[in-house]
């Protein structure tokens, strides 16, 4: 199986869902360039019809995506950070979310937006959020978070064929992680956890590039016969509750890892769910390790004292397992 | 332009269709006989009406709050409109939009819109859709003075301009944004001069003149299916009622607007003005109007009667249509 990026990953998926279907376009913010990679060198596949530069002006494009999918076509709409939704929120959660069900399931809303987001290294506040909290209370959206670049590119593609708005978000730090990924069709089904190291002792539930760190922080407590299940939601919209309470049925402890905010955030989200319908299979309270409540700050320093990091996931677990 | 008697005919009954139909929906909602915000526009009728008469079946529009003349106008059934208004299950919508949200993608109606200016974009995106599609339908926008203050208006024009959409943008300028008057905040006297910022055309146009409306959209949507790019079109015309049925309740004395300038727009009455060039013309007798009223008249009350013994929707449909699971 060949290796390959996670920036790779979602060229591969557009590239593959573009040829599958003569409806599916690209439209956002530079991505005849390709600013970041994803979308190097599909101009040259699929033409200037199908691969479109918008103005700076996300308010109108990603509206503009919202008609062109009430047309009957599929597009990919690609604004480059993540932060710059709320430029086009009233497009994004009043009309794209609300169309199908406000016009009584006469809608149809093929729509997959995407956008890097999360820390990536001194881009300060306006580059470096994680919003996908913010759209977790809008009925009608689906949210995508992959952690690496096979899960990339099958999310990302069961998200182009899906019949409803979905945004995909990427995170900056995961650009060029590699590893093997299926070369044609791969597909990953919305709303379907993975299981990304099995364990007995904790469960952490980590979103985004928060896998990896809790991959690693696992790796690093089994030596002392801490085991740790690693549980990846990949989307939160449709969210696989059934993985995560089963994993906490088994463990009896659950921490949840996510670069979003405490407050209102999707670590605080899960944790409900879990405090609500898994109470009984719980020997410890609820964690989570999130990043701090500021604004993610510019200098390094600053930005790594903000950020969720691996030290904290274990100390998370620590408290919880009691060791 | 010469137009055909078929053509002026269906003009007259659609402008009666949304008089009647605004005049009802203003008493069943001083009456509370339908819930939430309902915005008429009586006064209006020439341009929903015009515009439309200009499109075909395939062509597609957004509109606005007040939107119950632009839906009539390119063929929306008044028995299902009036059914959604009131909330029931035979409605568009199947309850879940109401006045404001009313869509037949059937008859490319992508909906009226409760967000001033948000039909814009999705108008332009409609017909880049089109383009992508190889269609040559084309997609008009129907707005108000208030939308073209809003970012959305600026984004689509440029928008629309640069990717030469077939879209044509209707600005419908009866003169106030809610309450506040447009002269009072906005930077022009006439909005139709904003398409020189995106270097396509703007035209002012007589929005109580039915046969007016009809031809610079004629004109606009050829333009716009022959590849040549988006139009913009401000009709002017005036709304006789209120922004939203029953503000006296909460504006009190609070008037916005002379009495005597309503009545100067009364009797600019675009269906009097249509019905005088009827008379004058001699292309259609005075028999031939009365008998469209007559049947108006009839299909309203049927629509009114289908509507009050429509089923409510059962409270299980609530979380039905939120997602599309095919």
């Amino acid at each position: 199986m060949p290796q390959i990026s996670f920036i790779q990953a979602i060229n591969q998926a557009i590239a593959e869902e573009m040829e599958r279907d003569p409806l599916t376009f690209l439209m956002g913010e530079d991505v005849v360039l390709g600013a970041f990679g994803a979308t190097k060198g599909l101009i040259d596949k699929f033409g200037a019809k199908r691969v479109r530069n918008t103005p700076i002006s996300e308010a109108g494009f990603v509206g503009a995506a919202v008609g062109a999918a009430m047309a009957g076509t599929r597009p990919i709409c690609e604004v480059e950070f993540a932060s710059f939704f709320y430029c086009a929120f009233d497009q994004i959660c009043n009309q794209a979310a609300k169309l199908r069900y406000m016009s009584g399931g006469q809608a149809t809303m093929p729509i997959t937006f995407r956008a890097v987001f999360g820390a990536m290294g001194g881009a300060a506040a306006q580059h470096s959020e994680t919003v996908y909290a913010q759209f977790l209370s809008v009925p009608g959206l689906k949210l995508v978070i992959p952690s690496g670049p096979s899960d990339m590119k099958g999310l990302l593609k069961s998200a182009i064929r899906d019949n409803n708005p979905v945004i995909v978000f990427e995170h900056g730090a995961l650009g060029w992680s590699r590893e093997d990924v299926p070369a044609g069709e791969h597909l990953v089904p919305l709303g379907k956890a993975a299981v990304k190291r099995p364990g007995d002792n904790v469960t952490v539930v980590a979103i985004g590039a928060m896998v990896p760190k809790a991959m690693s922080v696992a790796e690093k407590l089994e030596k002392e016969k801490i085991s740790v299940e690693v549980i990846d939601p990949r989307t939160l919209i449709p969210l696989d509750e059934d993985a995560i309470l089963a994993s906490v049925e088994k463990t009896n402890r659950i921490v949840i890892a996510d670069e979003g905010h405490l407050r209102g955030g999707a670590a605080a989200d899960l944790a409900a769910i879990v405090a609500d319908k898994g109470f009984d299979f719980l020997d410890a309270p609820v964690r989570r390790v999130t990043s701090l409540d500021v604004p993610i700050p510019f200098s390094p320093p600053l930005e790594k004292a903000a950020i969720a990091d691996e030290a904290r996931i274990e100390a998370a677990i620590r408290a919880v397992v009691g060791r | 332009m010469d137009i055909s008697k078929d053509k002026l005919l269906e003009m007259y009954r659609t402008m009666q269709k949304i008089r009647l139909f605004e005049s009802k929906a203003r008493d069943l909602a001083m009456a509370a006989e339908i819930p939430g915000f309902v915005h008429v526009s009586i006064g209006e009728e020439a341009s929903a009406t015009g515009v439309c008469a200009a499109l075909r079946k395939t062509d597609r529009i957004t509109s606005n709050h007040r939107g119950h003349g632009h839906l009539i106008a390119k063929g929306g059934r008044l028995d299902r409109m009036m059914a959604e208004i009131f909330g029931k299950r035979t409605g568009y919508c199947k309850g879940k939009g109401g006045s404001m949200h009313i869509v037949d993608y059937s008859l490319g109606i992508l909906g009226a819109n409760g967000i001033v200016g948000a039909g814009l974009p999705i108008a332009t995106g409609s017909a880049l859709g089109a383009v992508i599609a190889g269609k040559d339908d084309v997609t008009v926008a129907f707005f108000g003075d208030g939308a073209s203050n809003e970012g959305t208006f600026h984004e689509s024009l440029n928008l629309a301009a640069v990717w030469k959409l077939p879209v044509v943008f209707v600005c419908e300028n009866n003169g106030f944004g809610e309450f506040t008057p447009m002269a009072t905040v906005t930077s022009v006297k006439d909005i139709a001069v904003r398409a020189k910022a995106y270097d396509i055309p703007g035209h002012i146009v007589d929005g109580n003149d039915v046969l007016e409306v009809f031809r610079f959209t004629s004109e606009a949507v050829a333009r716009a299916r022959a590849g040549e790019g988006p139009t913009l079109l401000e009709c002017k015309t005036y709304r006789w009622e209120g922004h939203v049925v029953g503000e006296q309740a909460f504006l009190g004395d609070g008037s916005y607007r002379e009495k005597s300038e309503v009545e100067e727009w009364k009797r600019k009455c675009p269906l009097i003005r249509f019905e005088k060039w009827c008379a004058e013309s001699g292309k259609i007798s005075s028999a031939e109007l009365k008998k469209i009223i007559a049947d108006t008249e009839k299909e309203l009350a049927d629509a009114v009667e289908f509507a009050r013994s429509s089923e409510l929707p059962a409270p299980s449909e609530v979380t039905d249509d939120v997602y599309n699971n095919t």
